[in-house]
């Protein structure tokens, strides 16, 4: 590439030296290579920790702040308060709630993921391995309002769904499962099988991905030899594909559960009035004006992935991403 | 995973295949129909009849384009800072070994590691502790922030491929540093830089969740879109907006894996 470029000016192959102050800070740059590393680390690492660091630091701070409940101002004095709050049974629910999405999300996503993870990673070649990738690549690159929006369409009481399920005499199969506690709800759009749908749609590719690079890795004949040795597809799968395949597995889980636990535009739009962690933080930062027990809020999130990414490192996910 | 053997795959693992990538492509599909339903006031399914008036209606909507042009223009700085930012960054982490060189990668993939709630909302308490009142600025601030992982992992992959005895021999041939960075350096990774940069425009033009946090009372096309799925206005114009920003982002994607295919790691894996 380089001779090309050399080529293609009409100038000398050897340019001449650059003198005066360009020359003299090149010289010093070799000189000492650690100013240059300095200088070149200096601006993303200012800016990385004085926006995002800092801002993140902000936000902690704050939860130890509380807020005084007649003026509904922020008291700026150290307090554990706030904390208290968060720990009250209508909180503690959302939470609840919100991890156990997470968790189901998480589970149904791998589901869907692992066959079409395994048919790129073991079948797909060529033309059909680069439509595989941008099959994957482009769900998840498409607008995330778009796609809320494609599901509302579609779940929509006179949308295409109903339309379809009449067409197969199957009505009677959504409207028993809207009728059941907790899943049901007037209509799919409003009830928790919704809004657990379109996490699931949203979040798929990003599980996809670490699962088709971990099966990548898997060798071919080592599936070959296990049914050579009498396996079933079943105990091949179980004891031999599984295994091999579940750092990739893991790796997804930690943005599909991340993404669950932090997401209040999904339950907003398609499910129930019944809140979810990131909707909680949005209403006390926003019309409750509570920016303390917002704060304590996210702090929950980020103690969950904490924890999760732990686990998550134990079993050797992160060599998968 | 490589098989010397080919044999087909079991018709049970390609019809779950196919249904999975059915189920993540047909939502969007059907968003391209919607956009010529003649139906105002309901998402009735078949569509009563097929019309382009709201192409029409949609380009005469002032709203429409103020949000679109906020959007460009706080994409278009925000990619180029990220530019700026993630190259530098690649560049240092992956031609020297130095102490918190990890912590300085954890830095720059945390934005985007952390649900984005936690970065709209910290970035918001920082605004207001530090009073700095809700611009252009502010946008641009949080999105440039998760732009530059998208612009370091392309770099940092380029960089990996590219061989140091290049840049050796560069200066053995009496080139300077600056000569070196531009004639052997960035004609190397020029197509990383652009690939990342059209991600990190994608990813800026479509965040609605950090924004709705530093943006205050102005209206980026996803904040706009954001508004219509909340309280609808007019549907109509939601339907042909929602067409045009599938394919606005379709664009850069299909250019940076293009750009990037010949590369052990193509472009875009790391949202």
């Amino acid at each position: 590439m380089t001779i090309a470029v050399l080529n293609s000016n009409p100038a000398p192959a050897i340019l001449p030296g650059s003198g005066g102050m360009r020359g003299a800070l090149s010289d010093v740059f070799w000189r000492k290579p650690k100013l240059l590393l300095l200088l070149m680390l200096l601006p993303p690492v200012l800016w990385l920790g004085i926006v995002y660091i800092g801002s993140l630091f902000a936000l902690l701070l704050q939860s130890f702040f509380s807020i005084d409940e007649f003026s509904g101002l922020i008291n700026r004095e150290f307090t554990l308060k706030t904390y208290g709050d968060l720990l009250q049974a209508a909180n503690l629910d959302i939470i609840l709630r919100t991890v156990t999405m997470a968790a189901l999300v998480t589970l149904a996503s791998a589901v869907i993921a692992f066959p079409i993870a395994y048919y790129a990673a073991r079948y797909a070649r060529g033309r059909w391995k680069a439509l595989f990738y941008l099959g994957i690549m482009l769900p998840l690159w498409s607008s995330y309002l778009v796609k809320i929006y494609a599901w509302k369409l579609i779940l929509a009481k006179e949308g295409i769904l109903t339309w379809l399920l009449a067409k197969l005499h199957l009505l009677w199969l959504v409207d028993g499962w809207l009728l059941l506690p907790i899943v049901g709800g007037n209509s799919l759009s409003v009830s928790s099988t919704g809004t657990f749908i379109v996490f699931v749609y949203v979040w798929l590719p990003f599980m996809i991905l670490p699962v088709q690079a971990a099966l990548e890795r898997v060798p071919g004949n080592l599936v070959e030899a296990s049914s050579d040795l009498g396996a079933s597809p079943g105990q091949t799968f179980r004891n031999v594909l599984f295994p091999l395949a579940l750092p990739g597995i893991v790796a997804g889980s930690i943005f599909t559960f991340s993404l669950t636990l932090g997401d209040y535009i999904i339950p907003q739009i398609i499910g129930t009035s019944r809140l979810f962690i990131g909707q909680a933080v949005y209403s006390q930062q926003g019309t409750a004006g509570n920016i303390p027990l917002a704060a304590a809020f996210t702090v929950v999130p980020i103690v969950i992935m904490g924890f999760y990414l732990w686990g998550a490192k134990r079993m050797g996910a992160f060599d998968a991403l | 995973m490589r098989s010397d053997g080919s044999q087909p795959a079991p018709l049970g693992l390609k019809v779950a295949a196919a249904c999975g990538l059915l189920f993540l492509h047909l939502p969007i599909l059907l968003i391209f129909i919607y956009a010529f339903t003649t139906e105002e006031k309901s998402f009735v399914w078949p569509p009563p009849g097929l019309t382009t008036q709201w192409f029409a209606v949609t380009w005469n909507r002032p709203d429409v384009w103020q949000a679109l042009s906020l959007s460009v223009r706080v994409a278009a700085i925000s990619t180029a800072v990220a530019l700026v930012l993630g190259t530098l960054c690649a560049a240092a982490v992956s031609r020297t070994r130095f102490f918190g060189r990890e912590t300085i990668s954890l830095l720059v993939i945390l934005p985007i590691a952390l649900p984005g709630i936690i970065t709209g909302i910290a970035l918001r308490s920082a605004f207001s502790l530090a009073e700095i009142p809700f611009s252009f600025w502010t946008i641009v601030l949080g999105h440039a922030t998760f732009c530059v992982v998208v612009v370091y992992n392309n770099a940092v992959a380029r960089f990996r491929r590219t061989s140091g005895s290049m840049i050796e021999a560069s200066m053995d041939l009496g080139a300077d540093g600056f000569q070196t960075f531009r004639h052997v350096v960035l004609p190397n990774i020029a197509t990383a830089l652009l690939a990342g940069g059209m991600l990190a425009f994608a990813l800026s033009f479509d965040e609605v969740i950090v924004t709705t946090f530093t943006a205050g009372q102005q209206q980026t096309l996803p904040i706009w879109m954001l508004e219509e799925l909340i309280r609808p206005r007019q549907r109509p114009v939601t339907n042909v907006v929602a067409m045009v920003v599938v394919l606005v982002t379709l664009l850069p994607i299909l250019a940076a894996y293009y750009l990037t295919r010949d590369g052990d790691q193509i472009a875009g894996s790391g949202k």
